[in-house]
């Protein structure tokens, strides 16, 4: 009994240490990826020094940052002043916890995990009030008040398509959404397809969400010198970036999840199906994790206020339209509640 | 193991209380309360109740403390004053604070519950229905007209906050979209021929 629940513990140790060990090796060459990304935009030739073809460029940032010496100003509030990115940098990697890689392959497989998720995120704000205030500065500060309006507006867009997606899934369970759109219509049959409209409005309220160009108003260098982290440095500083990133991951997978067909393959045809799933969910989130690269490449920073409006003005409505749509479409094609 | 994160929870939840009201700094207040939500909602999930866990921490954490960390922050509290007139306003705090205990002794120990409702509270969790599954369907149905009252309730404190607040000040320069996007080449450039060493 009592070594039943103690190995259980065990595996479960096991498994999130294994999967934040491979989402972090991850992380870094997905930062390698949006630097090279953005320099071949721009024509130029991104980290190409350390390691061949600058492949350990990561890892060399992440020890500079590390050996670095921290320093705290004065004025700071220095117990919530070293809080904060470890607050961002826990729940980012926490919500990794529930995204099934593959069938079944989840560190803890939530009948709310999709809920679980949306909770995790809308604390991630947090981290960033805290930065903020306990910099005791007025453009940490500002930047603060900045980010938690838009993370607040763009969640509430974010919940509805979510609703959207769990009326067609019949489920809040990740790997059971999944299943849902397994079909002999492969890629087609995905919603993204079923639900075009919301899968644009999700896209676009993860970057806003994560604070990613277009939408980066959070560290617009123009106005607020750096944003929220401008008072940190070494490791603190690190660790904002890291939660940074890995939120963008997880906006990357919730769309794999959501939308892309998590683990599925997109044909269903022999060559296609014999590849394993975890391949096709981690070139999934490549794929979108690009296309965050590609924006932050191209598109131009939005004004405050253009922001606002198409969070609460534009988003909001459609979203909310969109549910009791799909709702009243599902209803009467009486397939509501099928599963 | 149940057991001992319900203990580790609780005792969590207790002392995070306990240090909303004696931590002098109203920031550190807001995130101890913070810090007891999330506590709450652990609780909630020993108790089997996954929806209502996850429900507290996005609406009182994501939200709900999100605006009291705002108003918190913005207010410039002076503690030197406030403890000034601490002497002079105990004993009527004090009072005031013996007859809200003295109110909430009263009604648990009359607490009387439902007939039923013990038995409802000890019978096994039904197999094959999740959580959110087995609250929805009682919630759309069975109290179904409870459930759009106090949507309406909320819906009446939304538009009175917004109309509480909205004030249009005349004279002020704003920004209007749809006279933005209206603007095309054609009405905003002018272009001229300027004749060399002429000007315009």
């Amino acid at each position: 009994m009592i070594d039943g629940w103690l190995l259980n513990l065990l595996l479960i140790i096991v498994k999130s240490v294994v999967l934040t060990v491979v989402l972090l090796v991850y992380l870094a060459y997905a930062i390698y990826i949006d630097r090279k990304v953005w320099a071949a935009v721009q024509l130029r030739r991104g980290p190409n020094v350390v390691g061949p073809w600058g492949l350990l460029q990561s890892f060399a940032d992440m020890l500079k940052f590390v050996l670095k010496e921290p320093v705290i100003p004065d004025t700071a509030n220095k117990g919530v002043f070293l809080l904060a990115p470890f607050v961002t940098a826990m729940l980012a990697v926490a919500a990794w916890a529930v995204i099934p890689v593959n069938d079944g392959w989840a560190v803890a497989d939530l009948n709310v995990g999709i809920l679980y998720i949306f909770a995790i995120s809308s604390l991630g704000v947090y981290g960033i009030i805290m930065a903020g205030w306990a910099s005791n500065s007025k453009y940490p500060f500002l930047s603060a008040l900045r980010s938690a309006a838009q993370m607040v507006s763009y969640e509430v867009s974010i919940g509805f398509v979510i609703i959207t997606v769990l009326l067609c899934a019949g489920s809040l369970n990740l790997t059971e959404i999944v299943r849902a759109q397994d079909s002999q219509y492969g890629i087609l049959g995905w919603y993204w397809l079923r639900l075009l409209p919301m899968f644009i409005i999700f896209f676009i309220s993860a970057l806003a969400e994560t604070n990613r160009p277009p939408f980066d108003l959070v560290e617009a260098e123009s106005e607020l010198v750096a944003g929220f982290m401008i008072e940190y440095s070494a490791t603190p500083y690190m660790l904002f970036m890291l939660g940074e990133y890995v939120a963008i991951l997880t906006m990357c997978a919730l769309l794999t999840i959501l939308f892309f067909g998590g683990w599925l393959p997109p044909v269903n045809i022999a060559p296609f199906t014999l590849i394993p799933g975890v391949i096709w969910f981690v070139l999934k989130v490549t794929f979108f994790f690009f296309f965050f690269a590609m924006v932050k490449a191209f598109v131009p920073r939005y004004r405050y206020d253009q922001l606002m409006r198409l969070g609460w003005k534009v988003f909001l409505p459609i979203s909310l339209v969109m549910v009791i749509v799909v709702a009243g479409i599902l209803q009467f094609a009486g397939s509501a509640g099928a599963n | 193991m149940a057991v001992a994160f319900f203990y580790l929870f609780s005792a969590v939840l207790i002392a995070s209380a306990f240090a909303v009201i004696v931590s002098r700094n109203p920031v550190h207040s807001v995130l101890f309360l913070i810090l007891a939500f999330v506590n709450g909602a652990g609780l909630f999930l020993l108790a089997g109740a996954e929806f209502l866990a996850m429900i507290l921490v996005v609406v009182y954490v994501g939200a709900v403390a999100v605006l009291f960390l705002f108003v918190v922050m913005m207010l410039d509290v002076d503690f030197a004053e406030l403890r000034q007139g601490f002497s002079k306003h105990l004993p009527v705090g004090a009072a005031v604070g013996a007859v809200v205990l003295g109110e909430l002794g009263l009604v648990a120990l009359g607490w009387q519950s439902a007939p039923g409702a013990k038995e409802a509270a000890a019978a096994p969790i039904i197999a094959g229905v999740s959580n959110t599954a087995a609250l929805g369907q009682v919630l759309y149905t069975k109290y179904f007209l409870f459930f759009q009252a106090s949507a309406l309730v909320l819906l009446t404190a939304m538009i009175g906050a917004i109309v509480l607040t909205l004030h249009h000040r005349p004279g002020v320069k704003r920004q209007k979209i749809e006279e933005q996007n209206a603007r095309t080449r054609d009405n905003v450039i002018e272009i001229k021929k300027v004749p060399s060493r002429a000007g315009v």
